[in-house]
């Protein structure tokens, strides 16, 4: 049932104010909405009770393990949350003269210079909202680094056929073109086709590490070597970070610009959809690329830098300043992890991956990278279940969902067929790995004595599977008022 | 350990299962050379306790003035039960909705939004949301490009009066795929943009002409006629609007002879705190016939295999993990707790209650506006309606008369010299309904003092 549903004419619940009756006197009828806004009328417990029911409909970190793969799903901390809330943040108007803004500032100025440490790199702007626009910056600096080197020629992007959706789309946002770069058969990159593919139109490549395959791309210093030395730029997708924090760093490998997603890393809530926040580093050539404002240093206090500052920023990548809230949660988060814990994360999250798949392995299933170790995330491959027994990953995925836990990624990868791929994060104990490699053993159970059982799942969750075909042909977007 | 659950014994169980001698050696793909040993930079960790009391001290460290500042970014009084609600762990914990059967809450509340939001602007759609208001409207101007199918071009006409960070924001993200802003002149005694500013363009091609309403300035802009000349020129019509005003303004879809083509902004002043710049939260809605152009998530209603309604993510197509670079844009994550908020907000308060908050706040800066209005040197700027903000001339430099409220504990308003020095010493100023009668007056008695 939807909200408007409990809708009833004249029924209120918040009033925050009575307005006087002449208050609207001095604006032209012609500029006035004519009808009210079609918005529910329902009590305050109604509300309540309706959201909170639908709450209940979701899968959850707080409710159950949710081994999205390339998602980072790590629990995320209630004192990060808490303390991210305090008035005074919460109160803070974003255009406050920094005088009053001193301790915001400092917050923020600790995490870009934590954020430096832990990426190598030389300068960090904390703007970008997610991980995408985190990008969309980065790709962004290096076409303005070509431009200001009066390179206008280099207008083509490299990109592994492994990387995410958003690596090539954000490249064309840049005004640039884009050349896919096989990978070969263990999972790295083909060196020979990226010799072949680099020259004088190369503006740089985009690579996570380790991949979306899960496994640490081994030749990238020579990727680096080959890329740099054809004129082009590297940059790193921050999306696996967690399986190297503290271990190794992207600065050290090579790259030039990268972005960093808080939300996966730095354990700030994924919130359904956002808000996330996706923060960009940059070593010294490109730094002085990077898009405002940042917060800098001067005598004893902090201060925004902006375009007068920074005249070569590619500019302002929101109206204000991002998503600061979410910059504070990671803050705390950082700081509770201090020195010695960020290691400790990629040591718990690659432990707890490369545990998952032995234990999958054994139960007989096929990683598709068996002879390579495990990042922090890993595949296995249904190819075998789909062909013998007509069971797809998609209904792996679906029967999971019944026994209470949330699907790994599902066709992500593209290049490995009816893959899962499993990202466990180091805040799952054993007995939760346990129960997934029994889950998953059962389904494979039902799959062979009855697989019509694992085709037909879900069963026990508040819909069955739903008619995407119909979804999109009839496009019912939005509820409209009856006979209006 | 901080959240990492592991015993000594669990750890020596799995990497048995491993066949691995230490966590140590699962890093061995490494290139040893690669590795770092340390971060020395990097502090020592502080408990819950530490970091507890170093967060309070530095939240407490910024004083609290009392707000007339608006500026784009509006405080309003949000419900308690909005964020009791929208911080339940189901919703600030889950994650993107790609498995529908366990994400039916954060489907149907994105649904609710799409529908609260396409009855507000009255359009036919509304995505699952963008950013925040600047890069909403970038992404409104990339559409537009896309979906004009009768304008070749990759100009936008847009007017001075449109927040010069919006401004800034779109050109920052749309000029690297060539499209060009190109600035129309306002008028300087009413504060809006007069047909006669788009003379010189008539005839011109232009893929889409920006019409704000209310303007930066508070002003209230001749939306009907705006819309109708872009359509002559064969230009699409979008529009940035405040969402409180729209309880009270004319809605985007009634504007001109056939209405705004697509319409964006900033969804902060529907529950989302001032919170320093963010997460706020960045809509866009849009007519029917140009959805499939529309960046970002969509929800739909449709049903399951037992006929039972449900909800889904659809039109994936247009998205970036399935189109790459062919995708209508690289957004993947967006807003979606804000948006949880916001449907909240809108649900709480309802639209009667929208419109006497919208009421309230104009009501209570055409108050401050008369009371300050009486201190010698201080006038409005133009003589225009405004919505719930205005620009007032000063008798000094209007950074100085805002240092001034400042030390008396008032943060009173937006210095207007740098963006729009042609205005001389003005402040832009807003109250909003979260200000009662006793805050105008302390605000109009230390401004006659401050002058």
């Amino acid at each position: 049932m939807l909200i408007f549903d409990r809708s009833r004419p004249g029924r209120q619940a918040v009033i925050p104010a009575i307005a006087p009756e002449f208050a609207l006197s001095d604006i032209p009828e012609s500029l006035r909405r004519k009808k009210p806004a079609p918005l529910p009328e329902v009590s305050e417990l109604q509300a309540v009770r309706h959201y909170t029911r639908l709450s209940q409909q979701n899968f959850s970190i707080d409710t159950h393990f949710y081994p999205l793969g390339s998602c980072t799903m790590k629990y995320n901390p209630r004192v990060c949350h808490q303390l991210a809330s305090l008035p005074g943040f919460l109160a803070r108007h974003p255009l406050a003269p920094v005088r009053g803004s001193q301790g915001f500032l400092a917050c923020l100025y600790e995490l870009q210079a934590m954020l430096q440490e832990i990426t190598g790199m030389a300068a960090v702007s904390l703007t970008p909202m997610a991980g995408a626009q985190g990008e969309f910056a980065g790709v962004a600096m290096i076409r303005a680094y070509h431009v200001a080197q009066g390179d206008l020629t280099r207008r083509e992007i490299l990109i592994p056929d492994a990387a995410h959706g958003t690596n090539p789309a954000t490249a064309i946002m840049c005004g640039f073109t884009v050349r896919e770069i096989p990978t070969d058969q263990n999972g790295d990159v083909d060196l020979a086709a990226l010799r072949q593919a680099v020259g004088p139109h190369t503006a740089g490549l985009m690579l996570t590490n380790p991949s979306t395959l899960g496994v640490f791309e081994r030749h990238i210093a020579e990727i680096a070597e080959i890329v740099h030395t054809a004129g082009g730029l590297l940059y790193y997708d921050g999306a696996n970070l967690n399986a190297i924090l503290g271990k190794t760093r992207p600065g050290d490998m090579g790259f030039d610009v990268m972005h960093l997603n808080l939300h996966k890393t730095f354990a700030t809530p994924h919130g359904g959809g956002g808000p996330g926040a996706g923060p960009v580093a940059a070593n010294a050539r490109l730094a002085p690329f990077l898009p405002v404002p940042i917060v800098g240093q001067t005598g004893g206090g902090y201060r925004w830098l902006t375009e007068a500052d920074r005249p070569q920023s590619i500019g302002r990548l929101s109206a204000f300043m991002g998503n600061a809230g979410v910059l504070l949660r990671a803050y705390v988060y950082a700081r509770m992890l201090g020195r010695t814990g960020m290691g400790r994360v990629a040591d718990y999250a690659t432990l707890n991956a490369n545990y998952l798949q032995a234990e999958l392995a054994n139960a007989g299933f096929d990683p598709a990278f068996p002879q390579r170790l495990a990042s922090h995330e890993f595949i296995i491959t249904l190819k075998r279940q789909a062909k013998t027994l007509g069971v797809t990953a998609m209904d792996f995925a679906k029967r999971l969902l019944d026994l209470g836990f949330h699907a790994p990624t599902t066709y992500f990868p593209m290049l490995v067929p009816e893959c899962l791929l499993i990202e466990p994060t180091e805040t799952e104990c054993k007995e939760e790995l346990d129960a997934f490699v029994a889950a998953l053993r059962q389904i494979q159970q039902e799959a062979e004595t009855g697989p019509e059982q694992v085709k037909g799942a879900p069963y026990h969750r508040p819909v069955r599977r739903l008619d995407e075909v119909r979804a999109a042909r009839d496009m019912d977007l939005a509820w409209r008022p009856a006979a209006s | 350990m901080p959240f990492i659950p592991h015993t000594s014994d669990d750890v020596r169980a799995m990497l048995a299962a491993i066949g691995a001698p230490t966590i140590e050696a699962l890093f061995a793909e490494i290139p040893p050379a690669l590795r770092v040993a340390d971060l020395p930079a990097l502090p020592d960790a502080l408990n819950e306790r530490q970091i507890a009391r170093l967060m309070a001290e530095r939240a407490a460290a910024d004083p609290q003035w009392r707000c007339f500042l608006g500026a784009g970014v509006y405080e309003h009084h949000i419900p308690a039960a909005v964020w009791e609600i929208a911080g339940r762990g189901e919703f600030y914990s889950a994650y993107t909705p790609y498995q529908p059967e366990a994400s039916q809450g954060t489907l149907q509340v994105l649904y609710e939004y799409q529908s609260m939001m396409a009855g507000l602007t009255g359009m036919a759609v509304s995505n699952a949301s963008l950013y925040d208001g600047g890069s909403a409207l970038a992404e409104a101007l990339l559409m537009a490009v896309r979906a004009n199918r009768k304008s070749k071009s990759k100009r936008i006409l847009v007017s001075r009066t449109l927040h010069p960070y919006y401004r800034r924001a779109a050109h920052a993200i749309i000029h690297n795929q060539g499209l060009e802003l190109v600035e129309l002149a306002y008028d300087l005694t009413g504060g809006h943009t007069p047909e006669a500013a788009l003379a010189p363009y008539a005839g011109q091609d232009f893929a889409a002409l920006v019409i704000a309403q209310p303007n930066f300035f508070g002003v209230l802009e001749e939306v009907d006629a705006l819309t109708d000349w872009a359509h002559r020129q064969n230009a699409l019509a979008v529009a940035v609007v405040n969402p409180t005003a729209l309880a009270i303004l004319s809605p985007p879809g009634t504007w001109g002879v056939t209405g705004a083509d697509i319409v964006c902004g900033d969804g902060q002043p529907l529950g989302a705190p001032l919170s320093s710049g963010g997460p706020y939260f960045g809509f866009l809605c849009c007519r029917q016939e140009l959805v499939r152009q529309m960046p970002g998530r969509l929800v739909g209603r449709t049903v399951d295999l037992d006929g039972k309604p449900g909800f889904t993510l659809t039109l994936q197509a247009r998205e970036q993990h399935i189109r790459r670079s062919k995708a209508t844009s690289n957004i993947c994550t967006n807003q979606g707790l804000m948006v949880t908020a916001a449907t909240l907000y809108l649900a709480l308060i309802g639209p009667q209650g929208l419109e006497q908050v919208a009421a309230t706040c104009h009501a209570n800066t055409r108050s401050l506006v008369e009371q300050i209005t009486q201190i010698p040197g201080v006038s409005r700027a133009f003589d225009r309606p405004v919505f719930h903000e205005t620009v007032l001339k000063l008798p000094r430099p209007a950074q100085a008369v805002l240092e001034g409220l400042l030390e008396r504990g008032i943060l009173g308003g937006f210095d207007l010299s740098s963006d729009y020095p042609e205005l001389g010493q003005a402040m832009l100023v807003c109250a909003t309904e979260t200000k009662d009668e006793m805050d105008l007056c302390h605000y109009a008695k230390t401004l006659a003092t401050v002058i």
